[in-house]
């Protein structure tokens, strides 16, 4: 049954990606005037107007515009870049790996603390540590990014000088930027973990198993922990997605040359096409991360694979 | 629990009051959030300016204050319109069904598609820097979470027998969604809301922060964070204080968020508020 579900899933998305691409189409025609006179500036000479009028497809009748960019979009031809003189589909490439590389160390990082942190509360409801991880984790939500991120820079990188500033290097260089972009989440999960594992530690199935003599390491990590990891994968997934727009932010501050800081970029050049590719390259990354998401969740809990 | 729901609520609506009323007197107490005084450029809090002074010499006491009543407005009004948007589209779908449904649901499908502060930073960067474009952006997307709740809430109503005693007496559909469904929907909605407004706020800085909310010399805490940055090392007052104002106020509106869920018993997965 789990592949015909699993193919049901990935008929869905059909409409979804048609959905994001129509989106990012639509943006050319969301500016307010004309979109090329604002990208060259009204001094541009006439030729150079209508070439990229032309290379746009904007003299066109709009139907055919949708067609034009709907067929080369699917063969990963999202045009050129004015302001860095390249396929906008070889510039956003380019950068990419740079932002998986920096959330996928912020996942990491997030999920790494959240569950021994998370579970060592669980373990202790009313504690010192479970106070002290429940006001970390209040806290760490309301801390944004822009203005953590400059303050570790200030203490580790100016005043000790422990940690590079900027850039994107060896590990040192990650450091700073994936805990700016993981604090977050890890608020998220570690408030998670914890509610998930008490609510799995108060269950029969551990009852039984406790009964029945079993070690109580093996009660927490083989009956509660891992039936308290189901809700977990869910938003850990939802979360993951969500580090590709805190990503935006985050690599502007870092100077970190990934697609956030492409996307600024792009919006400081006004160039329209780059912005499109941005935009469609995360949204991608964002629906196939959730996709991926769902069907893990539904091939590790037994209920959901019978279930539509 | 409803005791502490008590105590959280209060203590978040504090803090949020103070800071209405702080920005709403800010004129009487503070000097010009406007007023350059290039000779005096980032000078350290001292008397007459507690807070210190930015890279053009404003008082950053008065430029914290002016942003108070920025993030608030701003935060107010996406959430007024995004309610009304979402609560309009969504009870007319859960109440209609049908086709209506389903459009709206692939709608919402779509745009949820989308990491939030995407489409809000794509969107800015189309409408171009303002106050009134961030309110448009961040309801453009704000709308969906309140929908989905009142589509929700009233398709699991209208069955009941008092919908059927009210159409009986001859209530029209647009009175019994208002009359009959939507307070029954009230508390999960206000709920969300209080979520909402904080997000709404972060978002708001967030734009800001990377030149796509408010244009200068607005007093915005992401612009002045931004703004902050370059001088670091030798002013973090700049930067500091505008980031506290921003992290006490999304605090206070998730104690309260928190607090009223306790109170009126609502199941909802908790909001998420930072994304990055």
């Amino acid at each position: 049954m789990t592949g015909s579900l699993g193919a049901r899933r990935l008929v869905l998305l059909v409409p979804t990606l048609l959905g994001v691409v129509t989106l990012v189409f639509a943006f050319l025609h969301l500016v307010p005037g004309d979109p090329v006179e604002i990208m060259l500036g009204e001094s541009a000479a006439p030729a150079d107007v209508a070439a990229l009028r032309r290379d746009l497809g904007l003299d066109r009748s709009l139907p055919a515009q949708y067609a034009r960019f709907l067929l080369r979009a699917a063969h990963g031809d999202l045009g050129q870049s004015i302001a860095f003189r390249t396929s906008v589909a070889r510039a956003v490439a380019g950068r990419y790996p740079a932002t998986l590389e920096l959330a996928g160390a912020a996942f990491v990082l997030a999920l790494g603390l959240a569950l021994p942190l998370g579970v060592a509360a669980a373990l202790r409801p009313g504690s010192a540590l479970d106070r002290i991880a429940r006001l970390a984790s209040l806290a760490g939500a309301c801390l944004p990014g822009f203005w953590l991120g400059p303050l570790l820079i200030l203490l580790f990188s100016l005043r000790l000088g422990w940690l590079p500033v900027s850039g994107r290097g060896g590990l040192a260089h990650l450091v700073l930027p994936a805990t700016t972009l993981g604090l977050g989440m890890l608020a998220i999960l570690v408030r998670l973990v914890r509610a998930s594992m008490i609510g799995a530690l108060g269950e029969d199935y551990v009852r039984s198993a406790r009964a029945k003599g079993a070690p109580e390491w093996r009660v927490i990590t083989v009956h509660a922990l891992r039936n308290a990891l189901l809700p977990v994968t869910t938003v850990a997934g939802l979360q993951a997605g969500a580090l590709l727009a805190g990503a935006i932010i985050t690599e502007t501050i870092f100077a970190w040359p990934g697609l956030g800081r492409l996307l600024v970029q792009a919006i400081d050049a006004r160039d329209y096409p780059l912005v499109q590719g941005c935009v469609l390259a995360i949204g991608l990354t964002y629906v196939g991360v959730n996709t991926a998401t769902d069907l893990l969740h539904r091939a590790i809990d037994p209920r959901l694979r019978d279930a539509r | 629990m409803r005791a502490r729901g008590l105590g959280a609520v209060a203590a978040g609506a504090a803090v949020l009051l103070l800071l209405a009323l702080a920005g709403a007197v800010a004129p009487l107490l503070v000097p010009d959030p406007y007023a350059t005084d290039l000779g005096a450029r980032l000078a350290a809090p001292h008397a007459g300016h507690a807070l210190g002074q930015d890279s053009l010499g404003r008082d950053v006491l008065a430029r914290v204050l002016h942003g108070a009543r920025i993030s608030l407005a701003v935060g107010a009004a996406v959430v007024a319109l995004s309610l009304l948007v979402g609560v309009t589209v969504g009870a007319a779908a859960g109440y209609l069904g049908g086709w209506f449904d389903e459009a709206v649901a692939r709608v919402i499908d779509v745009l949820l598609a989308f990491p939030g502060l995407l489409l809000a930073i794509a969107l800015a960067a189309v409408l171009g820097p303002s106050l009134g474009n961030v309110v448009l952006a961040l309801s453009l997307l704000g709308w969906t979470g309140y929908a989905r709740l009142a589509r929700a809430e009233v398709a699991a109503l209208r069955q009941r027998e008092f919908v059927e005693a009210a159409r009986a007496l001859g209530a029209g559909p647009g009175r019994i969604v208002a009359r009959h469904l939507l307070p029954l929907a009230a508390p999960v909605l206000l709920v969300q809301a209080t979520f909402g407004m904080a997000g709404a706020i972060v978002a708001e800085s967030s734009l800001s922060f990377l030149g796509l909310g408010a244009p200068p010399p607005l007093a915005s805490w992401g612009a002045m964070i931004d703004e902050g940055r370059p001088f670091l090392l030798v002013a973090p007052h700049v930067v500091v204080w505008p980031g506290i104002a921003l992290a006490a106020t999304v605090l206070a509106l998730q104690l309260v968020g928190d607090g009223l869920r306790d109170l009126l018993d609502v199941r909802s997965p908790r909001q998420q508020v930072v994304t990055s």
